[in-house]
C-alpha cells in the first residue's frame, strides 16, 4: 500500500505527459487535486497497522517503507497543503500548458515529499530531500521574472552546500556502520558514543537540514525565495516544502537514528530554535512586503518546531509535530490570503493597502483566524502546539527556552497584528476602490484551511488521543 | 592496518583541500556561472569521501551505487541551475552576480 | 606513490579551475579534475563509479556549461587583463589557505576512530543497485523528470505564450 503513495503520483504524471495530444494535458490539474484529495482521505481513515501490510506490488521491487504516526501526520499536512496550492494555482496560472505543467512539476514534488516521509534509509533520505528541491527550484523560478530566477538560483546554491553536508556525512556513516539504513546507523551509533568521526557525521548532516529547513543561522536563502515564488508556489513552499526536508528529516533523525538522548545535539537545537525564534520575529517586525513578513514569521515558527524536539523528551517530540501540521495549515491559510489580496490588489506592499476588510470579508476573517491561531490564542490549534512545546521546556529544566518562547509569542502576535491592520483595517485609498473577494478558488481552500485550525483548536482533546499520544508511544 | 591509516589521513586531507577550493569558489565568484562550477568541485570531494569510505571499509560495491546515484542528481541540479542562468541571461547581457542586489536578508 | 601524485593532481586542478581567469577555461579545468578523481576512483577499487564520473562529469556536465558560457559576452585582450589583476587580488587568499591547511592537517593525523569491520569486497555494483537499492534507482528516474521539466518550463517559448 505504501508504494502506491509514491507511485500514484509518479503514474499521474506520467499519464498526464503522454504524448497523445493536448487534451490529455489538461488532466494534470484535476488529477493532482484528486490524488491530495485521496491522500488526505486516506491518511485519516485507513489505520496505521493497514498501511503497513504486505501489497502485491512488492513482488517487483522492495522500497523498504514504513510508515507510523509521525509519518501519517506528515502525509495529511502534505495532502492538505497540496490542495490549497493547486486551488490557488488554479486561479492564478493561464489554463493550458502553464497550469498542467505545474501541476506536473508538483507531481513531481509530491513523490519526493510522500517518499521522504516513509523512507527508512540515511542516503534514500537525501536522494528524495533533492527530488523535492530540484521541484521547487522550478516551481520558484516558473513565471520567469528576474526576483523569482534571483531566489531559485540562491536557493539551489544553498541547497547544494546542504547537499554537500548530506552526502559527506552519509559517507562517515558509511565509515562507521557500513550500511546507510536508519536501523543499522543506530544500531552503530550505540557503540560509538565517544567517536569523533560519529559526532562530526551527525552534525554535518544536521547543518545539511537546517539550510534546508531555513534555519538560522542558514536561512539566507528564504525570504527572497518565498516572496518571489508565484503565489501557490509560496503557499506549497511554506505550508509544506520546507517541513517535509528540513524539519520532518531532523525530527525522524532525532527520534529514530541518533537517539533522543543525544545531549549536545539537543544543545544544539534548542540554541538554533530559539535563535531561530528570535531573529524571525525581530526581522517580521520591519518589513513592508506582505510575503517577506511571512516569510521571516515561517522561520520564526519552524523555530518552535526545532525548540519542541530539543528538549528531548517524547512530549516535546510530540509538541513540534503538533506544531508542524499546526503550522502547515496556518502559515497555508495566510499565503493562500496574501493570494487573494495579490490577486486582486496587484500588489504584496502592504504600505499600498487599507482597508480592505470590509471588500474581502472572507479573506480578512480567514487571516484573522490565521493570525490568531498563529500567535497562539486559544482555543484556535497553534493555542495548544505551542502550550505543549512550552510545558515540554519547563519539564526539561529549559526555563530560559521556555521564556523566551513565551516572549516571542507576545512578539508575534504585535506584527501580525501589524500586518492585518495594514491590509485589512486601516483607511481607504484611492486604489483600492475596485477591489472585491477573491476567486473562487482562492477562498475555497482558505475556508478550509480556516476550519482545520479551528476545528483541531476546538477538539483538541479527541485529537490529543487518537493522533498524537501513539506519536512516540506515550499512550 | 598501517597502509589503511596513511590512506585515509592522506585522502581525507585531499577530500579537505578540494572542500575548501569549492567553498572559496561559491563564496568568492561573481560569475553565476563560477559557483555553479564551484558546486560541482565540492559534489566532487564528497563523491571522493564516498569513495574512499568504501574502499576503506570493503563496501565498494555499496559506495558505487551511492557515487552513482549522487552524479545522477548532480547533473539534473546542473541542468536546473544552467537553465536558472539563461533565464536570466536572457534578460540582461550579463551573468555576473554583482548586479543581483534584491536578495539582501 | 601513484596515489600521492594522483591526490596532489587532484588538489592543483582544482585550484585551477577556481583560479583561472577565463570561465571557458575553468569548465574544462572542472573536466581535468573529474578525469582525475575519475582515475583515484579507479585506483580505489571502484572502477564503475569511475567509468560514470568520466563520462557524466568530465564529459556532459562541462559540455553543458560550455554551451551557457558560449552565451555569454567575451571579454576583449584589455578586458581581460583587468580582469586578471583584479581577479588576482580576490582570489590569492586561495593558494595561501590551502598551504595552511594542508600543514595543519598532516600534523593533525585524521583517522577513523570507530570503524566497522571491513569485508571482502564481493559483491557487483550492478546487482547492488538493482536489487537492493530500488529507492535509489526511482529517485534517479524522477529526479530526472524533475530536471527534464526545468528544461520545459524554464527554456521552452512556446507558440500559445506569446
Amino acid at each position: 500500500m505504501l508504494t502506491l503513495l509514491i507511485l500514484a503520483p509518479l503514474a499521474a504524471l506520467v499519464l498526464a505527459n503522454l504524448p497523445f495530444g493536448r487534451a490529455l494535458r489538461t488532466w494534470a490539474h484535476p488529477l493532482t487535486l484528486v490524488l491530495a484529495i485521496a491522500q488526505v482521505g486516506l491518511v485519516v481513515f485507513v489505520p496505521t497497522d493497514s498501511w503497513n501490510g504486505p501489497c502485491p506490488l512488492e513482488k517487483f521491487f522492495t522500497f523498504g517503507l514504513a510508515m507510523d504516526q509521525i509519518g501519517r501526520v506528515m502525509l495529511l499536512s502534505i495532502g492538505i497543503v497540496v490542495f490549497s496550492a493547486m486551488m490557488v494555482a488554479g486561479s492564478t496560472m493561464a489554463p493550458g500548458g502553464p497550469r498542467s505543467r505545474f501541476a506536473s512539476v508538483m507531481l513531481i514534488a509530491m513523490v519526493g515529499m510522500n517518499g521522504t516521509v516513509l523512507l527508512r534509509d540515511l542516503f534514500s533520505l537525501y536522494v528524495f530531500l533533492e527530488i523535492t528541491a530540484v521541484s521547487s527550484f522550478v516551481l520558484i523560478a516558473f513565471n520567469k521574472d528576474r526576483d523569482a530566477l534571483e531566489g531559485a538560483f540562491k536557493y539551489i546554491i544553498l541547497s547544494a552546500v546542504a547537499t554537500t553536508l548530506m552526502v559527506g556525512s552519509v559517507a562517515l556513516f558509511l565509515l562507521v556502520a557500513g550500511e546507510t539504513s536508519f536501523d543499522a546507523v543506530s544500531r552503530a551509533l550505540l557503540n560509538a558514543n565517544t567517536s569523533v568521526v560519529a559526532k562530526v557525521a551527525m552534525g554535518a548532516f544536521v547543518c545539511g537540514l537546517f539550510i534546508k529547513g531555513g534555519l538560522v543561522p542558514f536561512h539566507g536563502w528564504l525570504p527572497g525565495a518565498y516572496s518571489s515564488a508565484p503565489a501557490p508556489v509560496s503557499v506549497f513552499l511554506a505550508g509544506i516544502a520546507t517541513k517535509v526536508s528540513g524539519v520532518y528529516a531532523l525530527v525522524r533523525l532525532m527520534t529514530s537514528v541518533f537517539g533522543p538522548g543525544s545531549v549536545s545535539l539537543n544543545h544544539v537545537l534548542l540554541l538554533v530554535g530559539a535563535a531561530s525564534i528570535v531573529v524571525g520575529a525581530l526581522a517580521a517586525l520591519w518589513q513592508d512586503n506582505l510575503k517577506r513578513l511571512l516569510a521571516y514569521s515561517s522561520i520564526s515558527q519552524v523555530g518552535y518546531i526545532i525548540l519542541g524536539l530539543g528538549c528531548g523528551s517524547p512530549l516535546g517530540v510530540l509538541g513540534a509535530v503538533f506544531h508542524l501540521f499546526n503550522h502547515s495549515v496556518f502559515k497555508s491559510l495566510l499565503f493562500v490570503n496574501s493570494a487573494a489580496v495579490e490577486q486582486r490588489v496587484g500588489t504584496t506592499d502592504m504600505n499600498r493597502m487599507g482597508a480592505l476588510g470590509g471588500r474581502m470579508p472572507i479573506t480578512s476573517v480567514t487571516s484573522l483566524i490565521a493570525v490568531l491561531s498563529t500567535a497562539g490564542i486559544p482555543p484556535l490549534a497553534g493555542f495548544w502546539s505551542k502550550l505543549v512545546i512550552i510545558v515540554a521546556l519547563w519539564q526539561s529544566h529549559d526555563y530560559a527556552y521556555a521564556f523566551i518562547a513565551v516572549l516571542m509569542s507576545v512578539v508575534t502576535l504585535g506584527y501580525l497584528l501589524l500586518m492585518q491592520r495594514k491590509i485589512f483595517f486601516n483607511e481607504t485609498s484611492e486604489d483600492m476602490m475596485g477591489v472585491r473577494e477573491a476567486s473562487f478558488g482562492i477562498v475555497v481552500p482558505a475556508l478550509v484551511l480556516a476550519a482545520i485550525t479551528i476545528g483541531v483548536g476546538v477538539l483538541f482533546p479527541w485529537i490529543l488521543n487518537t493522533f498524537l499520544l501513539p506519536i512516540g508511544g506515550i499512550l | 592496518m598501517n597502509d589503511e591509516a596513511w590512506l585515509f589521513s592522506a585522502f581525507g586531507t585531499g577530500t579537505l583541500l578540494v572542500l575548501i577550493a569549492g567553498v572559496y569558489c561559491v563564496l568568492v565568484s561573481r560569475n553565476l556561472i563560477r559557483t555553479i562550477i564551484g558546486v560541482e568541485i565540492l559534489t566532487k570531494a564528497v563523491t571522493l569521501l564516498l569513495i574512499l569510505a568504501g574502499y576503506i571499509t570493503g563496501r565498494t560495491a555499496l559506495a558505487q551505487s551511492l557515487a552513482i546515484t549522487l552524479i545522477v542528481i548532480e547533473v539534473a541540479v546542473v541542468v536546473v541551475a544552467v537553465s536558472i542562468v539563461v533565464g536570466l541571461y536572457k534578460d540582461d547581457d550579463d551573468v555576473n552576480a554583482g548586479t543581483l542586489t534584491k536578495l539582501k536578508g | 606513490m601513484l596515489d600521492a601524485i594522483l591526490l596532489v593532481a587532484l588538489v592543483l586542478a582544482s585550484v585551477l579551475t577556481v583560479m583561472t581567469a577565463r570561465v571557458l577555461r575553468a569548465a574544462i579545468a572542472l573536466a581535468v579534475t573529474s578525469a582525475v578523481l575519475a582515475v583515484v576512483m579507479f585506483r580505489l577499487g571502484s572502477p564503475f563509479a569511475g567509468v560514470f564520473e568520466l563520462s557524466v562529469c568530465a564529459g556532459l556536465i562541462p559540455a553543458i556549461l560550455i554551451s551557457v558560457i558560449g552565451l555569454t559576452r567575451r571579454l576583449g585582450p584589455e578586458g581581460l587583463a583587468a580582469r586578471r589583476i583584479e581577479r588576482l587580488k580576490r582570489y590569492w587568499y586561495l593558494p595561501v589557505l590551502l598551504i595552511i591547511a594542508a600543514v595543519i592537517l598532516s600534523q593533525v593525523n585524521l583517522r577513523v576512530d570507530h570503524m566497522v569491520q571491513p569485508i571482502t569486497p564481493e559483491a557487483d555494483p550492478r546487482t547492488v543497485l538493482w536489487n537492493l537499492r530500488h529507492l535509489d534507482l526511482l529517485g534517479q528516474i524522477v529526479v530526472l523528470l524533475g530536471g527534464a521539466f526545468a528544461v520545459v518550463v524554464l527554456l521552452k517559448e512556446l507558440r500559445n505564450e506569446r
